[in-house]
């Protein structure tokens, strides 16, 4: 892989210290501001008279630039432990939203799995681990499916077996059957996970059987995995919308979350797999399953093809969920829309749900740094927006 | 660069409105969206664009059903060689009856010349911060309002309609955290002066949700909300989110840009202005109406990016590329 110079943050933020909160809902003031503001912009250069609308370049280096930043980022201290059990769905804020949301990484799993080169076994792992750091409560490790339909996943066990397993992180694995299920076990897995869809035709090419035969399947392990302690999360691919059948109506939803929660899945995380809905449909999906199923029960999964997720996800926030599945670096394109964006940005839902006052015990620079880590790996591009526009991979001047 | 052309997949189930209506109570029934591509966009672009290109982009732009394109800025090109075409653009483009084509005008200057050339409708840019005023246009708050002060007279005086923006609304590069009473005081100030339209720019994407619903209660008690529009970007992922927060707060006027043209000038290489299909595809998946195209509108951004030879930043349109 072509060697590639790592992205430095921008030089000021290195001066700055430590550990700031995720913005409080009612908006602190920066304690340094005053301090910052005093500072001198970029040493020497006065910035050009530029005419309205416009705004010089030299900025980079502007101190209060960056310490608004950082309010924003939460560069602090890693991996502070999150709250003891929060009441999921307790609202204490005005705004109405939940205190706490708890952040589900599919990067390695779901994200790795839709990138197109094959990633060495060690790299994953070293992502992994880099993510345990971070604070994340459960990130999905791998998947037990057979290495001729998923390549990328041939490696679960080596995986499984190699990561360094955090006190209080959660490391769930997809076992698609029964075989998968005990081969994820015998390799440690304490945590798994099935996938259905809401949508007959997508199971039929995805899986090749109907839904009804795929709950049965999942019934099996689910069966196993009750009789030995392991939580079960369920999946409910298309729920805004498929790719073969198009619309897909909120009921169907509804019907398949309650069959994968009836037989023993503890979450159902409901994904927008083509990344089609918008706060609209988001908003019509979750009235019909929330009739069925208890809120915190419920996850959302939004992909970000057509840039709805974070808007989404807000609605999903709003109406009183509190998990959420992300990918780091927004890794995973879409197998639906060549060249287009999969899996919603870890590091840009943070920085959204920092911004609103809301807890994950997530440190996003860390994740941030993660993500760099990955894509220098991969040699590609981010698609984070908050770390596209956070690192800058020339020397500022 | 390919000219494939990109159609939204029949699984999109946002090309149109959702038939029935908005979100009961919640949300505003029309939008209207404010299309700044032709000036805020291309303004932020680096490759200078051939005035015919321009003209064209606002003429295609006209086909859409958007009801306002702000086409051009009255400054010197001294300062904005992007804009120096202003008054060719100007005398250029096919005006649609019923489309609204503001320019911007930051002094008494730069307003005669535009009416001259045959604009109907003018804008003026207000800061929230007293940093970024000096360092843009190397005065106060206070004597840019001054400034604009004959603007406005002059403009009532011909019965030009003129807009506000204010910049900064959510954050500055100089300040840092901007307070929303300050937002509120300044916005307070260009609509007593006459301004029919407030603007409020998160001009560097830092917003998100939280800090928007905090700076619209308070701009709120000041301006009318059938007054207030939002001009959010995406530098950092949020302008989705936040614009949801403003249409669930009453706001009916969003600001957006073709193709989300224009980069950011204080994150080499994030991205700026929030992509108007983007914006589009969320209002239909809303059913709300805004009246605009999007298919055509996809087109125009395809047109635009050819000619710019850059890669759109919507993602609707990304999604859509056959290839």
């Amino acid at each position: 892989m072509p060697a590639r110079r790592a992205p430095q943050l921008r030089q000021s933020q290195a001066l700055l210290g430590a550990g700031l909160q995720p913005v409080a809902a009612a908006g602190a003031g920066p304690a340094g501001r005053e301090a910052a503001a005093t500072l001198r912009l970029a040493a020497g250069r006065a910035p050009r008279r530029r005419a309205m609308g416009t705004v010089p370049s030299a900025l980079k280096h502007c101190l209060s630039y960056q310490h608004l930043l950082k309010e924003q980022l939460w560069i602090g201290d890693p991996a502070v432990p999150p709250p003891a059990a929060p009441h999921p769905g307790q609202e204490s804020q005005a705004s109405g939203l939940p205190e706490y949301i708890k952040i589900v990484e599919v990067g390695p799993r779901d994200g790795l799995q839709n990138e197109k080169v094959i990633v060495p076994t060690d790299i994953k792992i070293e992502l992994i681990n880099r993510l345990s750091k971070t604070g994340l409560p459960a990130i999905e490790v791998t998947s037990f499916v057979s290495s001729k339909w998923v390549p990328q996943m041939a490696d679960h066990k080596e995986v499984m077996r190699g990561i360094e397993r955090h006190p209080g992180v959660q490391y769930p694995v997809l076992t698609p059957n029964l075989r998968g299920f005990h081969s994820a076990i015998a390799a440690g897995a304490t945590e798994v996970s099935v996938f259905g869809a809401a949508s007959e035709s997508f199971s039929k090419m995805n899986i090749n059987c109907s839904i009804e035969e795929s709950i049965e399947k999942f019934e099996e392990v689910a069966k196993s995995a009750r009789n030995m302690n392991i939580p079960v999360r369920g999946y409910v691919s298309c729920a805004l919308g498929c790719p073969y059948e198009g619309n897909i109506i909120p009921a169907k939803v509804a019907e398949v979350s309650k069959r994968l929660y009836s037989m023993g899945c503890y979450e159902i995380s409901l994904g927008d797999t083509i990344g089609v809905g918008t706060p609209g449909s988001m908003k019509r999906m979750l009235e019909a399953v929330m009739k069925d199923i208890p809120l915190s029960a419920l996850a959302v999964h939004c992909h970000d093809t057509y840039g709805q997720a974070l808007a989404n996800i807000l609605t999903a926030i709003q109406m009183g969920v509190t998990v959420v599945d992300s990918s780091v670096a927004g890794l995973g394109g879409c197998p639906y829309a060549k060249g287009a964006t999969g899996n919603v940005a870890t590091e840009d839902v943070i920085y959204m749900l920092n911004g609103l006052g809301i807890n994950t015990g997530v440190n996003l620079y860390a994740v941030m740094e993660a993500g760099n880590f990955i894509c220098t790996a991969l040699n590609k591009k981010t698609n984070s927006k908050v770390a596209q526009a956070s690192f800058s991979t020339a020397t500022i001047n | 660069m390919a000219a494939a052309r990109r159609l939204l997949p029949r699984w999109a189930v946002s090309l149109r409105p959702v038939s029935g209506a908005a979100a009961a109570g919640a949300l505003p029934k029309r939008v209207k969206v404010v299309e700044v591509g032709p000036r805020d966009g291309l303004q932020n672009e680096k490759n200078v664009v051939p005035t015919p290109v321009k003209i064209n982009l606002i003429n295609m732009l006209s086909e859409t059903g958007l009801q306002v394109i702000e086409a051009t800025s009255f400054v010197s090109p001294k300062w904005v060689p992007q804009m120096a075409d202003h008054t060719e653009v100007m005398q250029g483009i096919n005006k649609l009856p019923g489309v609204s084509y503001p320019v911007l005008t930051p002094n008494l200057k730069g307003f005669q010349a535009a009416v001259a050339a045959g604009a109907k409708e003018v804008s003026i840019f207000g800061a929230a911060s007293e940093l970024f005023t000096k360092k843009n246009i190397n005065c106060s708050i206070e004597e840019s309002l001054e400034r604009f002060g004959e603007v406005m007279t002059a403009a009532r005086a011909a019965s030009i309609p003129v807009r506000g923006y204010v910049s900064c609304v959510l954050g500055c590069p100089y300040e840092g955290k901007i307070s929303a009473a300050k937002v509120a005081e300044v916005s307070k100030k260009m609509y007593s002066m006459g301004c029919y339209e407030i603007s409020l720019g998160d001009t560097i994407g830092i917003g998100t949700p939280g800090s928007m619903r905090e700076m619209l209660t308070a701009v709120m008690k000041e301006v009318p909300v059938g007054a207030l529009a939002v001009h959010c970007h995406d530098t950092y992922g949020q302008a989705l989110a936040n614009i949801l927060v403003a249409l669930q707060m009453g706001v009916s006027v969003v600001d957006a840009s073709v193709a989300g043209l224009g980069g950011c000038p204080y994150a080499q290489g994030a991205s700026g202005n929030v992509a108007t299909e983007d914006l589009v595809y969320m209002l239909n998946g809303l059913g709300i109406h805004t009246g605009v195209d999007l298919q055509k509108l996809m087109d125009t951004g395809t047109f635009i990016c050819n000619a710019l030879n850059r890669r759109t930043n919507s993602k609707v349109s990304q999604a859509s590329c056959r290839l």
